[in-house]
């Protein structure tokens, strides 16, 4: 693998991972908790969606399909994103922390490619950044008053975290080309953001009563950056394609 | 002679499609003029968000304002993340027509922002700084929802990025 593939399956699973997370949250539109709540996700798609597609039109630039083309006419097998961003929005408990966790992870992972050797990934990486800034906060916030909250609403966190904590360690699965990116210092590589996103969510999670499991249980749910999915990304993408399929010129 | 000053000027009359208020100057948003020898034009954009809906619309904007004077040539926009769009670049004109639109100002040194701040947003009616932030998202990507605990009014602010 050469150093173009080794960025374009890094920009790919970026793209995808945005694009995915930010149609479940996009699925809170009209069923959110509270108004607040329903804005709040709504919002966050919205800014997922946007920087995805700017992600793409990188992509693009470097040999790849259009945007649309490319997010719309893939197959789940063709996907790069981790298991963890595709599964369904459950309660609000899971999409909650679902959002606080991989949020942190996205915090950090733009936090490090600000400064990456491929320029035009650092100026969307320093764009992003600030804006993510408030997906966190917002994430945090409400982790934070459930974990400490009555409980019900505890133990809702803490079973939530419990369930999806192996799903979650995916984000980091190694990808196929990990040493060259670190050594073009495209990126910093997975397994040292998987590090520094330990030492940030753990301690918040504390300070929020919750308890990450013991690590010799610790399985990460990985095959999401190899196309590897659960039966969940299918009917997404279907559902999602659904009117560029029927019309591709449709314009709105 | 076409200046990039007059061009500028120009585009003074080009308002944010959300907030019309405010000029796409005034906003920030105009990183970069360019004038050939043949008078074209290369107008530069920075997006304020990444996912900004109106983004394509400003571009369109721009190109149909600077297309209806005869002495410019051909009219073209790019949208590049070159320069990064703070709230910072907004300039007090800007600052005194995102009040006038009836939502509050984003403070400065967008940098450094944290819920906490955001808790004392000024309200852009009466001017306390008695507020609440009741959620960071609202209506638009640009703005977050609060109280005014003075005035008992609801209101938006433009946040700070």
């Amino acid at each position: 693998m050469n150093s173009i593939d080794a960025l374009k399956e890094l920009l790919y699973k970026i793209a995808d991972d945005q694009l995915i997370i930010g149609h479940r949250n996009s699925e809170w539109n009209g069923l959110g908790p509270i108004l607040e709540e329903d804005i709040a996700f709504s919002s966050m798609a919205q800014d997922k969606m946007g920087q995805s597609e700017h992600i793409y039109n990188l992509l693009n630039q470097l040999g790849e399909k259009d945007a649309d083309t490319v997010a719309f006419t893939r197959n789940a097998p063709q996907f790069h994103n981790c298991q963890f961003v595709e599964l369904p929005i459950g309660g609000y408990d899971f999409s909650l922390l679902r959002h606080f966790l991989f949020d942190f992870a996205e915090l950090l992972r733009f936090e490090n490619l600000k400064d990456s050797s491929y320029q035009p990934l650092a100026l969307v990486a320093k764009k992003f950044h600030g804006e993510i800034k408030y997906h966190t906060m917002h994430a945090n916030t409400w982790v934070y008053q459930l974990g400490n909250g009555t409980e019900e609403s505890h133990l809702k966190m803490q079973t939530a975290l419990n369930e999806h904590w192996n799903t979650a360690l995916g984000i980091f699965e190694p990808g196929p080309a990990e040493d060259i990116l670190i050594n073009e210092k495209i990126s910093m590589g997975e397994k040292a953001l998987q590090k520094k996103w330990l030492e940030v969510v753990v301690p918040l999670l504390e300070k929020s009563n919750l308890k990450v499991p013991a690590e010799s249980t610790w399985e990460p749910v990985y095959g999401g950056r190899y196309g590897t999915h659960s039966e969940n990304l299918q009917p997404l993408l279907t559902e999602m394609t659904e009117v560029f399929i029927i019309d591709p010129t449709a314009d709105w | 002679m076409v200046t990039k000053e007059y061009i500028r000027t120009e585009l003074k009359q080009v308002k944010d499609p959300e907030i019309p208020t405010i000029s796409i100057v005034d906003l920030g948003i105009v990183t970069g003029v360019d004038i050939s020898e043949e008078n074209d034009i290369h107008v530069t954009l920075t997006p304020t968000f990444a996912g900004c809906p109106a983004l394509r619309l400003m571009e369109d904007m721009v190109i149909d304002h600077l297309s209806s004077y005869d002495n410019l040539g051909k009219i073209t926009v790019e949208t590049s993340f070159e320069t990064t769009w703070t709230t910072d670049l907004i300039s007090e004109e800007g600052h005194a027509a995102i009040k006038k639109h009836g939502l509050a100002p984003p403070m400065r040194n967008c940098s450094a922002i944290s819920i906490e701040m955001l808790e004392s947003t000024k309200c852009p009616y009466c001017d306390s700084e008695d507020t609440s932030m009741k959620s960071p998202f609202g209506p638009t990507l640009c703005r977050s929802l609060h109280y005014c605990n003075s005035c008992k009014q609801a209101f938006e602010g433009f946040k700070p990025v």
